[in-house]
């Protein structure tokens, strides 16, 4: 291919550059709030603070509990192990479900998949109350594993979709050559099928983790404990009735995004193999 | 099965439960450290007691509250204000005090009273007062003309004299008090008393000397006291946590209006501890009461959490007494207005900001403006609508439901056979759905029938299609009113709209973009792009938001910076829709760029340089070939990121927050207004909840063709 004029180079990169200015300011912003001394909301148009001081970070991760156990380190272990959990339990139902959808067309299948669209227009407000009626009911009530489980069914549907889209994707013969040589349903789907779809694989739990990641009303309104709080509500806890401290909140932000940013930098050439959002092969 | 594995769970990652009291609040920083420093002390003086202290976040403490109690999980004691107790009461959550409440001044004692009865024991009490900068003000002002005279001075020297909060009516009450403007006198509530129209009017004039900054909010105010910009600063005593130390601090009262004689007297909140009506150890909950609130840990808490104690004793101690600034708050106290305990306070809080907004911005003169507050407040605040007799509906939805099963088991007895072949299929989707049914559809399904409920009080009435009714065909406002669901609806369509084109225009340029073979240092520009999706966008909207502001926002500062007109954003419907706009598709673009990127790389290469070949230019090649390619897999992305964007409620709340007059307000904000702040009108915003989920499901009617389109 031939190397394009200086013109048009000049603008893709010049464009490219702005927009990332653009992107980058309030992610600057956020990052000198948390370096700022002081608990006070910056207005500053300068981003980058005049002095520098790490004590939001250390005061954010230095938390204890009455029993002097670390407690940020707990509330972290609780983010991972519910971001965890909901990324295991989303990977596994939006798979199997999503790879029935791509390839048996059974009755009632159609309406399935727009069931699954549906309830993302569930509008959250209506939600909160019943759900935590329900999960006192099932003895899940201030349990990870519950909370996990409500975060794991709000992503299904996209997961579900994405995955059938990739599937889509994925030529029948390779399964329908198994399948003559006797292999059984599960193990084509295991072995051969599986690893060809593991972009979508890791697009599927990305965005489960990330539900489940950065949510606080409703493990704020189902959890009971410091203890079990995730980082999240934890974030949320800085802000008060009138004031906020605007310090550790950015310094508690800047930690609750490093994770998902460094998840999103290792994997982001599969996220761009893998987001297909459902797309449909014609 | 399951359901043993799940309680195996609960039982290793639960606690075990033993005899001890729980107490939640929500105080943090000194506050918090003084009162778990006392429990524990408490824990020490009486072996055999366990106190489990808890701190819930502010913004879901009243909900979760209201979920545990009644269900047996909530605490034994919780620390809360005073004026929720007209939610609290009825709903059955406190209990009443066994003994009169002693050692606290007249205004902190009336407070704690609903109807008649006295609820939980004072701890600490919140007002505001006059903080301001002694190296500008040797005396603080006595009276509002005082006020206004230092305020012109500093005015005339570059800087600002007075910072509050002027368009909250909570800062603004005090004014509204000292001109007797009060909502609640004489038995009955009004906005549009002659007083409060004065004390607007006297705002407005504070507005229009340029005395008091404009748009003033909390963070403004707190940097233009620390800059040493700002003179005099109304404010409460979360204040002084964010103030620098490098100021010469002093804290008065505020001033006696001029023109009538009368304090300024700012709302009263008197934070109590109280008693769980559910708890098991009443005796041993109120006895823990009784201690916090007495003289030493009252000094206790007053010396090192820096609370405004409520126990009348405690001044008595030299340390408080030397005090200034707990001697102001103290002194304060004696001209303020206890926050009345009636659900209907909540409600006007909403349009009384509107008014102030509207004076403001010189949209509305003070009466004609407190007029429609007044108007709306009564809207929101009637009572509910008649009962109606359940039968029908309950017919109605058994006979949908027969003929729903009778459907599915005819359409399954046709395509048994079908069915039967694919019995795989259903189990390999068995467990997706299974759990979308028992986690997403069956509480939706209770959620979506408190809709044909009327919620007052605590106390809920069936008045079947009634709120449907009067939402869709406007019976409380004009249609064209920003509170009518018809313009909201409008609104919230355009802002889809808008959003979901910006998104795909600048998600598939820079996809472009990225895609060019030459482009290099390609991964470092994708992941910097992808940014926005990674910070949770709490924070980021909030400093977009920031960036808005009229007067100190980077944003102007850059307009200004190339010759323009500084805008005042939140004042016009365009611009504050643009502030929205903006903010969300710096949040939005990044997921459509990824979906592009993704579905660039299926389209083979060789069909784009045929093109090429073929004397195509870029621009024609991109319409004809990789457009075409692109849209199928784009439009389901599509479809969820509208979806999305249609219930997008954080954006709106937090950075326009409705501005101007509620016109930007999109369906489920306003829901979520009509559940949280007009009223805890729980069955009017589950039928708002209603119509947006039937609004979107036209929608998605309209593209399904496009989405299942050859589906095999």
């Amino acid at each position: 291919m031939n190397r394009p004029s200086v013109t048009k180079m000049v603008l893709v990169h010049l464009g490219l550059i702005v927009t990332t200015v653009a992107v980058l300011y309030p992610v600057l912003w956020v990052v000198g709030m948390a370096l700022r001394p002081g608990q006070a909301f910056s207005l500053d148009p300068n981003p980058i603070p005049s002095s520098i001081t790490f004590d939001h970070f250390h005061a954010v991760l230095g938390t204890q509990t009455s029993e002097g156990e670390w407690l940020f380190g707990r509330q972290l272990f609780n983010s991972l192990l519910v971001a965890g959990i909901t990324s295991i339990v989303g990977i596994v139902l939006a798979t199997t479900a999503g790879y029935a959808m791509s390839r048996w067309a059974f009755p009632g299948r159609d309406a399935g998949l727009r069931v699954f669209l549906i309830t993302q227009m569930f509008p959250g407000v209506v939600m909160a109350i019943p759900l935590y009626i329900l999960l006192d009911e099932m003895g899940m009530l201030d349990s990870l594993v519950g909370l996990s489980l409500v975060y794991a069914t709000t992503a299904i549907p996209f997961c579900t979709w994405n995955m059938k889209g990739y599937f889509d994707t994925i030529p029948i013969e390779l399964e329908e050559a198994a399948w003559m040589d006797g292999a059984d349903r599960w193990t084509i789907f295991w072995t051969i099928v599986l690893p060809l779809a593991r972009p979508a694989l890791v697009v599927t739990g990305l965005f489960s983790f990330m539900t489940a990641w950065n949510e606080f009303i409703l493990a704020a309104t189902f959890m009971n404990k410091e203890t079990s709080f995730t980082l999240p509500v934890v974030l949320q806890s800085y802000v008060g009735d009138y004031g906020t401290e605007w310090g550790h909140f950015a310094a508690g932000a800047v930690l609750v995004s490093i994770p998902v940013m460094l998840l999103f930098f290792a994997l982001q050439k599969h996220l761009v193999a893998g987001l297909t959002a459902g797309s449909v092969k014609g | 099965m399951l359901r043993w594995l799940f309680l195996v769970l609960v039982s290793v990652l639960g606690t075990a439960k033993a005899e001890t009291l729980t107490i939640w609040h929500a105080y943090r920083g000194a506050e918090r450290t003084a009162l778990e420093t006392l429990l524990d002390q408490y824990e020490q003086q009486n072996p055999g007691s366990t106190i489990e202290s808890r701190a819930i976040p502010y913004d879901g403490f009243n909900s979760k509250l209201e979920a545990a109690v009644p269900r047996g999980h909530g605490p034994d004691l919780f620390i809360a204000a005073h004026e929720r107790l007209g939610t609290w009461v009825p709903l059955g959550l406190v209990q009443a005090n066994p003994n009169p409440i002693r050692d606290v001044p007249q205004t902190v004692e009336q407070a704690l009273f609903h109807e008649g009865t006295s609820y939980g024991l004072p701890l600490a009490f919140k007002t505001l007062a006059l903080f301001y900068n002694r190296d500008r003000i040797q005396t603080p002002p006595a009276t509002t003309d005082d006020m206004i005279a230092i305020a012109q001075a500093e005015r005339d020297a570059g800087r600002v004299g007075l910072a509050y909060q002027a368009t909250e009516p909570f800062f603004h009450a005090p004014w509204m008090h000292g001109y007797n403007g009060g909502l609640f006198q004489d038995d009955t509530v009004a906005l549009n008393r002659t007083g409060a129209v004065e004390a607007l009017r006297f705002a407005k004039r504070l507005a229009d000397e340029k005395l008091i900054p404009e748009e003033p909010t909390s963070a403004l105010v707190t940097q233009l006291f620390n800059d040493g910009n700002a003179a005099m600063v109304i404010n409460g005593p979360w204040f002084l946590g964010e103030i620098d130390p490098d100021i010469n601090l002093g804290v008065a009262p505020l001033p006696q209006v001029s023109e009538t004689g009368r304090a300024a007297a700012p709302y009263l909140t008197v934070e109590a501890i109280q008693v769980s009506a559910h708890t098991a150890h009443s005796e041993k909950a109120w006895a823990l009461a009784q201690w916090l609130t007495d003289t030493d840990q009252a000094v206790y808490r007053a010396v090192e959490g820096r609370q405004s104690v409520a126990t009348a004793s405690a001044y008595a101690d030299p340390r408080i007494a030397k005090d200034p600034i707990l001697s102001a708050f103290r002194a304060q106290l004696e001209h303020t207005q206890p926050m009345e305990t009636g659900a209907w306070m909540g409600s006007s809080w909403e349009p009384l900001a509107r008014a102030i907004r509207r004076v403001m911005r010189g949209a509305h003169t003070p009466q004609a403006a407190l007029d429609a507050a007044h108007q709306e407040f009564q809207v929101v605040t009637a009572p509910p609508p008649p009962p109606s007799n359940p039968w029908p509906y309950i017919c109605l939805a058994a006979i949908a439901l027969l003929g729903a099963v009778a459907f599915v088991v005819r359409a399954a007895w046709q395509q048994r056979s079908n069915m039967r072949d694919m019995a795989h299929a259903y189990r390999w989707i068995a467990p997706a759905a299974i759990s979308m049914g028992v986690l997403v559809i069956v509480p939706f399904v209770v959620g979506a029938a408190v809709s044909l409920f009327a919620h007052r009080d605590g106390s809920w009435t069936f008045v079947g299609m009634t709120h449907f009714l009067d939402i869709l065909l406007a019976r409380d406002w004009p249609l064209t009113s920003a509170l009518s669901f018809w313009f909201t609806l409008v609104v919230t369509v355009l802002w889809t709209a808008s959003n979901v084109i910006l998104h795909v225009g600048i998600g598939v340029t820079l996809a472009m973009f990225l895609r060019a073979p030459w482009l290099q240092l390609k991964g470092i520009y994708r992941v910097l792009l992808i940014l926005p999706w990674a910070i949770p966008n709490y924070i980021t909207a909030l400093i977009w938001k920031g960036m808005f502001h009229r007067q100190f926002g980077a944003i102007n500062a850059l307009l200004d910076a190339v010759g323009i007109e500084p805008v005042s954003w939140f004042s016009q419907f365009s611009t504050a829709f643009a502030a929205n706009l903006i903010t969300n598709t710096w949040l939005g673009f990044p997921f459509m760029m990824v979906v592009t990127l993704g579905a660039l790389q299926a389209i083979p290469a060789d069909i784009e340089e045929a093109a090429s070949i073929d004397g195509a230019s870029g621009w024609q090649r991109f319409w004809a070939v990789t457009w075409p390619l692109l849209k199928p897999a784009l439009l389901p992305a599509i479809v969820l990121g509208s979806i999305w964007t249609f219930n997008m409620f954080n954006i709106i709340y937090l950075v326009s927050g409705g501005e101007p007059d509620g016109g930007t307000e999109i369906l489920i904000s306003e829901a979520y207004r009509w559940a949280f702040t007009r009223g805890h009108r729980y069955g009017y915003a589950a039928a708002y909840a209603v119509l947006i989920f039937g609004v979107l499901l036209i929608y998605s009617k309209t593209t399904d063709r496009l989405l299942t389109r050859k589906a095999t």
